[in-house]
């Protein structure tokens, strides 16, 4: 017998839990990350990454907040809607939030239908994801109509108060909205791959030799729940605070 | 072990998730509907949002189903923000009181901001 190395996810020997496992999975000479594939891995890691920004966002929000002399503008008032005659607070922002917690609720779903090679039911959970995501980004337009046509909020000033305001909200809320935008095209292009068959086929992706299968799904999950996640942070400090 | 064929859980198991967030997103919108303020109102939303953020990672994103390895790598680092955090809010703070001391009250120096928007309101 000769000696394999092993680098694919089968363990024949369990692998030591707790804190030794740690140690174990670390020095073990081999990939560090067990029972994941690597493409989950690479994904966490760009996530990480984009957890940075996206703190550095609301950091730098916080700190021209603390530092403004000017009354800081309040959201609960500015992010109003009249419905039926009566003036209800923030409430197009609540909206919001529900339909990206739908989304990722779907996406949960269309992960364990993909798992389980349920081919329609994971083009069909996907596809409304994706729709949700899309609701979201048109009810962020219609919010930012509003916000620059009809309360005269510009990056550099507004009527309300404090200047920074601004330049925090579209800087923030633009770079999430921007990748929901991102995360909603990704969407329908693996809805499409599923689709066709492709990840059943095990056909190459866009620019790899990989062979495809529904690993990409929750590839896929985590980004858009990502995306989720970071409009919880967006939701309680500035919305909320 | 789940993990050879990917991760697989029963479908209620997302639901409940679901419908937890929900509940939690209900709750902190409460808070800003029922007018709470001050210290009650930010531990509420600060521990609705610790709890919504919690049940995502862990749930939907399958982390409590990862070994100790991965989790570390990736739910440790993030924890330097809270270092960038509070120099930020030592850095705010002087700024505010040295605006406060420099153009505030009796300073002489016209408290309006000079970069209003001419066409704004």
């Amino acid at each position: 017998m000769t000696q394999a190395i092993q680098t694919d996810t089968v363990e024949p020997v369990p692998l030591p839990e707790g804190l030794q496992g740690i140690v174990a999975d670390w020095s073990s000479d081999q990939r560090a990350f067990k029972k994941v594939p690597w493409g989950k891995v690479m994904m966490w890691i760009f996530l990480v990454s984009d957890t940075f920004i996206f703190g550095a966002f609301l950091i730098s929000y916080m700190n021209v907040r603390m530092s403004t002399t000017d009354p800081w503008p309040n959201p609960s008032e500015v992010f109003a809607l009249t419905l039926f005659g009566e003036k209800i607070p923030l409430i197009l922002i609540a909206i919001m939030t529900f339909i990206l917690i739908s989304s990722s609720g779907t996406m949960a779903m269309a992960v364990k239908f993909g798992y389980e090679k349920n081919k329609n039911m994971t083009f069909i959970l996907l596809l409304v994801t994706a729709l949700f995501g899309a609701t979201f980004v048109g009810m962020q337009a219609f919010e930012w109509t509003k916000l620059i046509v009809e309360e005269g909020v510009r990056p550099w000033g507004n009527p309300m108060g404090a200047a920074q305001f601004g330049s925090s909200f579209f800087m923030i809320t633009g770079f999430h909205g921007f990748h929901v935008s991102v995360g909603v095209i990704f969407l329908v292009i693996t809805a499409i791959k599923v689709l066709r068959g492709n990840l059943d086929r095990q056909r190459p992706g866009f620019m790899t030799g990989r062979k495809g299968n529904y690993e990409i799904v929750e590839i896929m999950g985590l980004y858009w729940h990502f995306v989720d996640l970071v409009w919880v942070f967006i939701f309680a400090f500035f919305y909320l605070w | 072990m789940a993990h050879v064929e990917g991760q697989q859980h029963p479908i209620s198991v997302y639901l409940w998730i679901w419908g937890l967030l929900f509940v939690l997103s209900t709750f902190s919108y409460l808070v800003d509907y029922f007018h709470f303020q001050g210290y009650l109102r930010w531990s509420l939303i600060l521990v609705f949002m610790l709890m919504k953020a919690g049940l995502i990672v862990a749930v939907f994103m399958h982390m409590r189903w990862e070994r100790l390895a991965l989790m570390y790598a990736i739910l440790v680092p993030p924890l330097c923000l809270l270092v960038l955090i509070s120099l930020m809010a030592v850095e705010g703070d002087y700024t505010f009181m040295t605006r406060a001391s420099a153009f505030g009250q009796g300073s002489g120096v016209p408290v309006e901001h000079p970069y209003r928007p001419h066409g704004a309101g």
